[in-house]
């Protein structure tokens, strides 16, 4: 059992490779080889260093940037205490990763109308990218949009499934 | 009592036949001193692809501003007219018309009506139409019915823009039909979501907002070539569009400076001005039908309330201070009302309010998004019941109540269509 984990492990890790300088897509990871300067002849004893890389913490399914959504109160436009470690995180990271760009979406439950809805969105996106602002994320890498009531995560009516739409969602691009 | 079986009867009949529409309507009130009109079923009329005389009647029915009397025979219009022995039937007015095939393939569509009362002639119109416009025209007979009855002018052959959705299977269309529901037609169709249609004084064009780019973008669309543009792209969302009465402008709302603000462009997209200052939520502007003032939400004072502000911008005065949710105003053709959408005690109702005189009316409930007919006579919107959304049309009275129905999926965002040559 301890066998078929590590070698997940090992698989998820190489799956997961890319170049530990290069801001290039996750999704398509690379492996940077090193030639050494001095090598003119190849010899049966010489070894070709390569650097492995460090898996991009975004793609970490059980790291703290796994989770991208930031959820508020009943008619409230405040990043709530729960909300603050998602902020810190992103923020973190965007300021480590300046070519990385983010959509942050804001959403509302579908009572209301939905102009009305799509301007509460955005204030709830809004506020979320003041937060990361503050926190040092250049504006360049962040576009604050709303959804509005038309893309609820949550179906159906009534409180628990209000409070699930009541969010604005980290999208990397 | 036979009489009543007979009317019965016809009545399922016509429910029958909208059974194929894409909406169904289902009057819900009928309005006081109704107006008594005989239809007769016009001559010759089953060799064209629509029943007119069927149409004329339902759109009469429709309006709730006539008792229609089924006159039980087909009367041609060049037939000669008893009109007292209509007047001892009851009718006011009584429509007869016929219909011809031409060579070339399309149809003579001829109608009179008389007023049975002075025993004369009110009006006349003769066309010739395509086998795809006898609908069209008998909506425009039942429009020259309406208007030399009532004074106004009739709303039959306006059509309307709405939304379809079906969520669960990512499918979103922005149609087009009659008014009356029928003959729909897909103007836009896509996998992400579209709202608020807006249709341009000339009935050539629809502005909408789709989500298709992960984020509000304003769209303009030529019905007829299919052609769209983009209208707003700014960095954040962009949204509610509207035209001024000219059709030279839109005015819409950005979120470039952070919360929406109001905006007015060129109806080319050029040209883009800040209309509104305010640090929270200032959007859903609409234009005064004079085209000189912009009527729009914000939530400056806390909750929402509508306001007002000069066309040039400048400072906003506030014109809603009932309630603590007022949304969405729309102002009447004749700039005389105002529509919107308040909620009290939990729910959203329309309301429409005299500008002159203050007095409100509550029109609906369980109502969002309305749109005016073209003669201000009636509004559209979209009706939340039994988690589902249809449309529904209420008169400005609060007399008449239509709903528009469909088997599945949401219709929503209607936009009601100007009048058309």
């Amino acid at each position: 059992m301890r066998n078929v984990k590590s070698v997940s492990f090992i698989i998820a890790t190489a799956a997961l490779l890319a170049a530990c300088k290069s801001p290039a897509p996750v999704a398509e990871p690379t492996v940077v080889e090193r030639t050494p300067t001095a090598a003119p002849v190849a010899d049966s004893r010489d070894i070709r260093p390569v650097e492995t890389a460090t898996v991009d913490p975004l793609n970490d399914p059980k790291g703290v940037l796994a989770n991208r959504s930031v959820y508020f109160d009943f008619d409230s436009y405040v990043v709530r205490e729960d909300g603050k470690p998602v902020v810190a995180n992103h923020s973190q990271y965007l300021n480590q990763n300046k070519g990385r760009k983010i959509l942050i979406q804001g959403n509302t439950d579908d009572r209301g109308g939905s102009e009305y809805n799509l301007a509460l969105g955005q204030k709830r996106a809004e506020a979320v990218r003041r937060a990361m602002a503050t926190q040092g994320v250049a504006e360049g890498q962040m576009e604050a949009v709303s959804l509005g009531e038309e893309k609820p995560k949550a179906t159906g009516s009534g409180e628990a499934a209000w409070a699930e739409n009541r969010r604005a969602d980290i999208v990397y691009q | 009592m036979k009489k009543l079986h007979y009317l019965l009867f016809s009545a399922t009949l016509l429910i029958g036949s909208a059974a194929n529409a894409q909406l169904q309507v289902e009057i819900a009130g009928v309005g006081s001193n109704q107006i008594p009109v005989a239809v007769a079923a016009f001559a010759d009329e089953a060799m064209a692809p629509e029943q007119i005389s069927a149409i004329v009647r339902a759109d009469l029915e429709r309006s709730g501003v006539f008792k229609v009397i089924n006159a039980g025979q087909a009367i041609s219009d060049s037939a000669s007219v008893d009109a007292g022995s209509w007047k001892a039937r009851g009718a006011d007015a009584l429509v007869v018309g016929s219909v011809q095939k031409q060579p070339d393939g399309r149809f003579a569509v001829r109608y009179k009506l008389y007023d049975t009362v002075k025993g004369s002639q009110l009006s006349q119109l003769g066309n010739e139409v395509q086998p795809r416009f006898t609908r069209l025209q008998a909506h425009r007979i039942a429009d020259d019915v309406y208007e030399k009855l009532t004074g106004t002018r009739g709303i039959f052959s306006t059509r309307i823009a709405y939304v379809k959705e079906n969520r669960a299977g990512r499918d979103y269309v922005l149609a087009v039909a009659d008014a009356d529901g029928e003959n729909e037609i897909v103007a836009a169709h896509g996998r992400e979501p579209i709202i608020s249609p807006s249709w341009s004084p000339d009935g050539g064009k629809v502005a909408y907002v789709s989500f298709e780019d992960r984020k509000p973008v304003i769209y303009m669309q030529d019905l007829v070539t299919g052609k769209r543009r983009v209208i707003a792209n700014e960095k954040g969302s962009n949204s509610a569009p509207t035209w001024s009465p000219d059709g030279s402008k839109l005015a819409i709302a950005l979120s470039k400076s952070g919360n929406y603000q109001v905006y007015i462009v060129n109806a080319d997209g050029s040209g883009l001005r800040r209309l509104s200052n305010s640090s929270g939520i200032d959007t859903e502007p609409r234009f005064s039908a004079d085209g000189q003032t912009i009527y729009f939400t914000s939530d400056r004072s806390g909750g929402p309330q509508i306001y007002k502000m000069s066309v040039s911008g400048g400072n906003a005065t506030r014109v809603t201070f009932n309630g603590n949710y007022n949304i969405s105003p729309r102002l009447s053709p004749d700039g005389k009302t105002l529509a919107w959408i308040s909620q009290r005690d939990g729910g959203f109702s329309l309301y429409a309010k005299d500008l002159a005189s203050g007095q409100e009316l509550r029109l609906a409930d369980g109502a969002s998004e309305p749109s005016f007919s073209p003669n201000g006579k009636y509004i559209m919107y979209a009706n939340k019941a039994g988690g589902r959304v249809a449309l529904a049309v209420v008169s400005t009275d609060g007399r008449v109540k239509q709903r528009l129905t469909t088997k599945a999926g949401n219709i929503r965002e209607p936009s009601w269509g100007p009048f058309m040559k």
